[in-house]
């Protein structure tokens, strides 16, 4: 078998069927067929509604906006970190742009600049800690999401805020919340960064750089790749995702309540990503699961509105206990059934 | 020994295979009660998994274990605990936030005030003084335990195993970070113990400890046992005979003459774990410069200075007399400047990635066009470095965790060599690693050499150093100690140095 004997033992390909088989394995293809197997419930026991053209519209829309920010999420998550500020940044950010185009009065391009702006600096900083100063991920970003929620009400002074009758605002709303074909752009948005974030990841070296890292950051360091600046790479990133769909929620609102605005997205950001096949152990997943893991979170919420079994509605208080069970049931399958086929 | 009855402890026809390794080939032992048995071979001969079947770690994919005559067998390490059997690691396995008398008793502490389950503090004092005083240790049993010496935490340990009512002690490597008269020290209260009846397994690539203590010395080789020398045998010279086989003396070859100019200097650098002492080192194109030393001896963290993953406090590296800026792995990397380190599966590897993402990892870029990787590159470039170190895998698409060390080891080189180093850091090169890949890569050392790099070569294995070095430099606590030209490298020499005596 030694490699220099002969050269074709050395394939780059393992066979079809190998393949095959670890695609049917892999975390992805079960959570998609999650997905699919909770659509067709879904719409079988919500007697059609479900695949009425709002809700599926509005479902969209709600997937384009939850997975913008945890495609951000998932990527710290793959480099061992986590990020908790992101319902904050979104109530922080989301009164800062009502702020600059009601009070004052900036143009809207200039105001979505600074906001995505203003996240990158956030980002950079908990990037900083993280890796300068060498604190813990949850510990940086815990306190952004105390600090930054505090910011909001006490920048707000506790006053809801939105865009009332502010004008030459109608492009950036329509941008928002208008769709292309019937197609929310915030979906549409969220696709494109999808696309773009998979070919980063997947494809390119600093995408090879971030497993590295969440596999072993000091092995990383040893194999000179500047894992202090990657890491701070992926914090901007996710910062700048979460400032994206602040924005998208602001206008989805239009009421931005600074006490309860983003609560817990933070939560499904990171429910998302562990669904999709991110490990919080680092170096796992993929852009394809963290976005069917948002996909199946959304579906869990509207199955709760839309379905009656036997003529008895999902009781609403239950959403959140479905959404755990659901992720719990999900990972222990995975854990169980997969038998990680390290060897080849 | 002319009783009849049976051994406290036989291992009879043990074998155990890992995944593309033989550990263990039917190897057999026994050892009497109050005996002290020498158990000596390389590093990677097998030593370590015998004693983990003991210590209920790994279970035996073949053979017997014999207690008093009584199959026994050892799934857990609750199990061989109860059966009288413990061990005194190389790393100490001590709390330093405890006082001697909490890590004796820890987890089985004696209770009193029934429900509330409150610690009888004095009867762990009391009976911890009466162990310290059998081991002659002069300390209070309340003494916070990151206030003792190594030594004396290793006592504690022993405490701890005569506590436990220990019938078999195993010592692996015990005087391995002792000095002088610490190891005299150790192998006054070992005979002491054989004389209580306690039976001691004492592990040590030290063969002059081996010589003076041992009852009897059992040789391992390749996972296999390759002799038996009773008392009166145990010689130095036939234990090394017996240990290196005739397979690993050929792998040694004599050094070529090759010419030699200057190459990678170190100059006074001191390093966080030793920042009182400078060191300097020259390291010549197309020699090979040995680093011996004792643990501990700082050379580790002397390696990690220079290649840029630990701060240096003072120094210069140069490259043919031309300073370099080196301030991480990167710096270093970019100059032609590589580390394999010592542990290669924390900081050599990532074991999780694949043989290819791995030997890739450090040029990425190179194989990337506008950021993105060119898969057929990579490929071409991974196999490439497969084939010139002979990596035995089925392809360069296995995670890396799935290979043997020696195949790690090369996977580890193959990262650098496709990078054409100028100077490499070797750290513990073939520490547990089988015997025919040292040999390869012994052999790969040399022709670097041949072809002009620089190349330094850490190593606590004295065959190697002796055998491989075409100098050899020796470090003390920090210090270099000496630096000896291959006509006066002798074991004697190199361990004189070693423990902080001058060369003379």
């Amino acid at each position: 078998m030694a490699v220099a004997e002969k050269t074709s033992t050395m394939a780059p390909v393992t066979s079809r069927s190998d393949r095959l088989r670890s695609l049917a394995l892999s975390k992805e293809m079960g959570i998609t067929g999650l997905f699919v197997v909770l659509c067709l419930f879904i719409a079988w026991y919500s007697k059609g509604i479900f695949f009425n053209g709002d809700n599926l519209r509005d479902q969209a829309n709600l997937i384009g906006m939850f997975g913008i920010f945890s495609i951000g999420a998932g990527i710290v998550i793959i480099t061992s970190g986590i990020d908790l500020t992101v319902g904050s940044m979104i109530a922080l950010l989301g009164i800062l742009l009502s702020f600059m185009i009601t009070v004052w009065h900036w143009p809207w391009p200039v105001a979505v600049l600074a906001v995505l702006a203003i996240g990158g600096v956030l980002g950079l900083i908990h990037g900083l800690l993280i890796t300068r100063v060498r604190l813990q991920p949850f510990v940086v970003t815990l306190c952004g999401l105390l600090i930054y929620r505090g910011a909001a009400r006490f920048v707000s002074q506790d006053n809801t805020m939105g865009f009332g009758d502010a004008t030459g605002l109608t492009s950036l709303v329509n941008l928002a919340t208008g769709n292309f074909h019937g197609i929310p752009n915030t979906f549409i948005l969220m696709i494109v960064i999808a696309v773009i974030a998979g070919i980063f990841l997947h494809r390119s070296v600093w995408g090879r750089y971030l497993y590295a890292i969440g596999k072993n950051e000091e092995a990383a360091r040893y194999s000179g790749i500047n894992t202090r600046w990657i890491i701070t790479g992926a914090y901007i990133i996710a910062a700048v995702l979460t400032a994206t769909s602040a924005i998208l929620f602001a206008f989805y609102t239009n009421s931005i309540s600074p006490s309860s605005h983003g609560n817990f997205y933070e939560l499904y950001g990171i429910a998302a990503a562990v669904l999709g096949g991110c490990s919080l152990r680092g170096g796992e997943g993929s852009i394809f699961g963290i976005i069917i893991g948002t996909a199946v979170l959304q579906l869990l919420h509207n199955l709760v509105n839309l379905v009656t079994i036997f003529g008895h509605s999902i009781p609403t208080s239950l959403e959140f206990a479905i959404m755990g069970a659901v992720i719990l049931i999900g990972v222990t399958a995975d854990q169980l059934l997969r038998k990680r086929p390290r060897k080849a | 020994m002319s009783d009849t009855s049976p051994p406290l402890l036989e291992m009879n026809g043990i074998s155990k295979r890992f995944p593309g390794v033989v550990a263990l080939q039917d190897v057999s032992f026994s050892i009497g009660r109050g005996e002290i048995l020498g158990l000596i071979g390389e590093n990677g001969a097998g030593k370590s998994t015998l004693m983990k079947i003991l210590g209920g770690v790994h279970a035996p994919d073949e053979g017997h274990i014999l207690v008093d005559g009584k199959e026994v067998s050892i799934r857990s390490v609750n199990d061989s605990i109860n059966l009288g059997i413990a061990f005194i690691h190389q790393e100490l396995n001590v709390l330093d936030n405890l006082d001697v008398a909490g890590n004796v008793y820890l987890g089985r502490e004696p209770l009193k005030g029934g429900p509330l389950k409150l610690i009888d503090r004095a009867a762990i004092h009391r009976q911890t003084g009466q162990y310290l005083n059998r081991l002659g240790l002069n300390v209070a049993s309340d003494t916070p335990l990151a206030n003792l010496s190594l030594a004396q935490q290793q006592m504690v340990e022993i405490a701890k195993a005569l506590s436990l009512d220990a019938r078999l002690i195993i010592m692996d490597e015990p005087t391995s970070s002792l000095t002088l008269t610490e190891t005299e020290r150790l192998l006054v209260v070992t005979r002491e113990l054989r004389g209580q009846g306690v039976s001691i397994i004492y592990i040590s690539h030290r063969l002059v400890e081996v010589e003076r203590i041992a009852d009897r010395v059992v040789v391992l080789r390749d996972g296999r046992r390759v002799g038996e020398l009773a008392k009166d045998e145990i010689r130095h010279e036939k234990m090394i005979s017996l240990m290196v086989g005739r397979d690993l003396e050929r792998s040694y070859s004599a050094p070529s003459d090759r010419a030699i100019s200057p190459g990678l200097s170190i100059k006074g650098v001191r390093t966080l774990r030793y920042p009182a002492h400078e060191v300097s080192l020259d390291v010549n194109k197309g020699e090979i410069l040995g680093l011996a030393g004792l643990v501990g001896a700082g050379r580790s963290e002397l390696a990690k200075a220079v290649f840029g993953a630990d701060e240096r406090l003072a120094g210069t590296i140069l490259w043919q007399g031309e300073a370099l800026r080196i301030r991480s792995p990167r710096d270093a990397i970019q100059q032609g400047i590589f580390l394999v380190p010592e542990d290669r599966r924390a900081t050599g590897l990532i074991t999780d990635m694949l043989i290819r993402e791995n030997v890739t990892l450090p040029a990425l870029s190179r194989y990337a066009v506008g950021g993105l990787i060119q898969p057929g590159k990579e490929m071409e470039v991974a196999m490439e470095a497969c084939r010139r170190l002979s990596v035995k895998a089925a392809s360069t698409e296995v995670v890396a965790a799935t290979l043997s060390g020696g195949n790690q080891q090369k996977v580890v080189l193959a990262k650098w060599l496709s990078l054409g180093p100028k100077a490499l850091i070797f750290d513990e090169p073939t520490r547990g690693i089988d015997v025919g890949a040292k040999a390869e890569i012994y052999n790969l050392m040399k022709g670097l050499a041949d072809e002009g790099v620089a190349i330094l070569m850490i190593s606590s294995d004295m065959e190697e150093v002796l055998g491989v070095s075409d100098r050899v430099a020796v470090m003390h606590e920090g210090k270099v100690t000496g630096v000896l030209p291959r006509e006066q490298c002798t074991e004697e020499a190199v361990m004189r140095l070693a423990v902080g005596r001058s060369a003379a």
